[in-house]
């Protein structure tokens, strides 16, 4: 196809909407998002259509791979519309019965359904399922409803006629004035307003100017670009082409973690289909504008994230922050005036253009506007993507969207904003979500990681995690990072083995005040955090391991004594049968006894024994 | 092209020769292509032994300390030979409070492998990345181009076995 025009886009929405949109379109909805394809979701898709196919149902039902559905723990999902039932864990063995009884019968199968891990209840519709009834999908309007390899259905969900509004009846003040009404803030972490990035790369002079697209969703433990990415690839390339009017710029380049695969894949067909649609290219929709997108791979370096070495990366260069000013709106890539958005921002603007930035403030707290999406995971019931109006608790997103903690565990703490981030603890749960609430309490907003951690886990030891991954990180480039973290690293390495002393604490605190303050980049600057905040809160765990040389939620393998005590132990001899080692030996009706010279401390016993007998 | 000799290598067959110079001539007017070069042509070989990183510098007309410079600052790039199978381990948040640790001293203790080494036999190279993404299936183990979640100490071996 040459141009495409509004009216094209109209035609393509009539003809494809029958699909998505219609109430009496029936689809088999499957997940086919990395960690569905990872629990087989691609063998169960080929048998739903041979069993289709021999039920000759094969004209009455659509069957769509979509992107991420979001309830990764979950999967293979299956929804099957319109009803919107919500099969989950389905596997090969499901799927006559589910042809067989749902399809052909209209009996709902009970046994792949949803069960509330509260009420134990079957729950058969997906939009019933508190894990989605309490979200807002905004930027996540198309996951699990469309396939994201088919332009035509992003279409049939409104696409590109936020990019057809800019292109043919905004000026680029007025694209920017929206963005800025909208009150978005970047969701790549910093929070820094979008409208107004955007302002000043505008007013940059410079005839070559580049937009850029952060997919190098580096925090661990954070999933929400993955999955935008998986599952609505075109909604990021119609954003760059809205923020390329923009600035007036003509070339953009998407940069995304090599260890995606898949969504790198879906990127680029989406990039190759708005090709040919002329969507991007020379003179889209006939408005004289013209701009081009490329992917570029990133090569595993957590720092790449930072803008400055981002822009670097691309140069083929080692990524290293340089400091700001000047800043990448007047010289970024190849020194030309640059911007950079996270894969989340740009998702959200053809929908802040279609609808005016005031609708997308109308949801939101004062200084935080729109919806935010995050991906809870840790130990939790419901791990998956949670879209919610800013101002949420995060007592909402974790027990009445994330089901509580598994088990009769009891919550500990919840982590946000991962390395630069911080853990709060229970007192603080109902604070909402919002940047300046949050960092109030001692973390960050970051860019959506949610992890929640039971009772089991050593808050002494997530902060040595924490500080392990960044002194790893650190490019090496300036000393406040480089030694510093080093050296917080090994006085966290000596508390958790047992040989912390009181004055560590003190010395912990001094050293990340001078990193904080001295570091280049924002890596540096915000990696003392997660210890900051264990000390605020759990200072007693600290005090237990230097002290008594003690870890109450027995982790830290130094502190450990690896003893069964005989009056817990239930004589279940599970601990004998799982030791890998072979250095349990028990027999009926005694307790369990560690040999200390076979032991390996691998810790197997201790994640088995249901008694907390172990010490 | 500029007729270059290649080096001899032990790994590097001509076909593979051949390979690395079509992805080093398809790349060469394009500016900042090193990282894309290295990466392809780790792909062909499996791994980038400093002959290869040599030819790359001369074909992309770069000094060779800095696409060496590239290669040790980027987790992606080997200068090793890797085994036939590599078990990428996730050390992300999400993994590690789901009990990531014991499943890589499992690993560790049963196939005496280091994080970063491979097995006498070259049959397992042992990597940890942080986080793939996969965070609902945690703990995640990749091996080659498959991912496994779920992977209790308990369930490493039946994983491994799959791999000869
Ligand atoms: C060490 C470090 C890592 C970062 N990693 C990411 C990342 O993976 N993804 C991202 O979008 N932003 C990341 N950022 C933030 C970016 O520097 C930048 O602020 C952001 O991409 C801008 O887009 P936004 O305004 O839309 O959020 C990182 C920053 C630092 C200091
Ligand atoms: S932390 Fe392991 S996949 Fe995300």
């Amino acid at each position: 196809m040459a141009k495409t025009t509004l009216e094209d886009l109209k035609r393509i929405k009539e003809n494809t909407s029958a699909r998505v949109e219609s109430k009496n379109a029936k689809s088999l909805l499957i997940c086919g998002g990395t960690g569905c394809h990872a629990t087989g979701s691609i063998p169960v898709k080929e048998m739903l259509i041979e069993e289709i196919a021999n039920r000759g149902l094969n004209d009455q039902y659509n069957i769509i791979e979509t992107g991420c559905n979001g309830f990764c723990a979950m999967g293979p999902i299956l929804v099957v519309h319109p009803d919107g039932v919500f099969y989950e864990k389905v596997s090969k063995k499901n799927i006559e019965e589910i042809v067989e009884k749902h399809l052909v019968n209209g009996e709902i199968v009970e046994k792949c359904l949803y069960k509330d891990p509260v009420s134990k209840k079957r729950i058969p519709l997906q939009d019933d399922i508190p894990f989605f009834a309490h979200q807002m999908p905004r930027v996540l309007r198309n996951k699990g409803l469309i396939n994201p390899e088919s332009i035509d259905e992003y279409i049939a969900r409104d696409g590109y006629q936020g990019a057809h509004k800019a292109l043919t009846g905004m000026p680029p003040e007025e694209i920017i004035e929206q963005v800025k009404i909208s009150g978005m803030r970047g969701r790549g972490g910093a929070g820094f307003p979008t409208g107004v990035k955007w302002d000043f790369a505008g007013k940059s002079e410079g005839s070559v100017k580049y937009v850029l697209c952060n997919a190098d969703e580096g925090d661990p433990g954070a999933f929400m670009d993955r999955s935008i990415l998986e599952a609505d690839p075109h909604a990021v390339i119609e954003g760059m082409i809205i923020a390329a009017k923009a600035i007036n710029a003509s070339q953009g380049y998407i940069y995304a973690r090599t260890e995606y695969p898949l969504a790198i894949r879906r990127l680029q067909t989406a990039i190759d289909h708005a090709r040919e649609y002329g969507l991007l290219g020379d003179d889209i929709f006939g408005s004289g504008f013209s701009f081009d997108i490329d992917i570029y791979q990133g090569a595993g370096a957590f720092v790449c994230g930072e803008e400055t070495a981002l822009m670097r990366s691309i140069e083929g260069k080692r990524g290293m922050p340089r400091p700001r000013p000047p800043f990448p709106a007047q010289k970024g890539l190849w020194e030309k005036p640059t911007i950079l958005n996270n894969v989340e921002t740009l998702a959200n603007i053809p929908q802040i253009i279609l609808n005016g930035g005031e609708w997308y403030a109308a949801v939101g707290t004062e200084t935080s506007k729109g919806t935010k999406v995050f991906a809870v995971s840790g130990d939790v019931n419901n791990i998956g993507l949670v879209e919610v109006p800013m101002g949420t608790s995060l007592r909402t997103i974790i027990f009445d969207i994330g089901g509580g903690i598994p088990g009769k565990r009891k919550f500990k703490a919840v982590q946000l904003g991962g390395p630069s981030g911080g853990c709060i603890p229970e007192q603080h749960l109902d604070t909402p979500v919002d940047y300046e609430e949050i960092a109030k309490v001692g973390a960050i907003m970051g860019s959506g990681g949610v992890i929640v951690m039971d009772e089991d886990t050593c808050m002494v030891d997530m902060a040595r995690f924490f500080m392990d991954f960044i002194q790893e990180e650190s490019c090496g480039k300036c000393t406040p990072c480089r030694e510093g973290t080093r050296r917080l690293l090994q006085i966290l390495d000596k508390i958790c083995d047992g040989r912390g002393k009181p004055e560590d604490l003190d010395a912990l605190e001094e050293l990340s005040a001078v990193i904080k303050d001295a570091a280049l980049c924002g890596l540096g600057q915000t990696a003392p955090n997660p210890v900051l905040s264990t000390i605020r809160y759990f200072k007693d765990e600290y005090l237990a391991h230097i002290n008594e040389k003690r870890c109450p939620a027995k982790r830290c393998v130094a502190l450990l004594k690896f003893e069964i005590d005989p009056e817990l132990c239930q004589q279940c001899g599970l601990c004998s049968k799982r030791c890998p080692a072979g250095a349990i030996s028990w027999e009926k009706k005694k307790p369990a006894v560690i040999d200390k010279e076979k032991c390996t401390k691998c810790m197997t016993c201790f994640s088995v024994c249901r008694y907390d007998a172990i010490f | 092209m500029v007729s270059v000799l290649h080096p001899q290598h032990p790994d590097i067959t001509n076909d593979m020769w051949n390979e690395i110079d079509e992805v080093i001539d398809g790349r060469r007017s394009q500016p900042g292509s090193v990282i894309a070069v290295l990466r392809e042509c780790q792909a062909i070989v499996g791994y980038l032994p400093v002959e290869l990183i040599d030819h790359i510098a001369t074909g992309l007309n770069l000094s060779k300390s800095r696409v060496f410079g590239v290669v040790s600052f980027y987790s992606l790039f080997s200068l090793k030979p890797k085994g036939r199978h590599t078990v990428k381990c996730c050390i992300g948040t999400a993994c590690y409070v789901k009990g990531i640790k014991e499943t890589l001293s499992r690993i560790q203790n049963e196939y005496k492998l280091e994080e970063g080494g491979t097995t006498e036999d070259r049959r397992f190279s042992l990597m940890s990345v942080r986080c793939l993404g996969a965070c609902g299936l945690a703990p995640v183990m990749v091996i080659d181009d498959d991912v496994h979640g779920d992977v209790k100490p308990d369930k490493v071996d039946a994983i491994l076995e799959q791999y000869a």
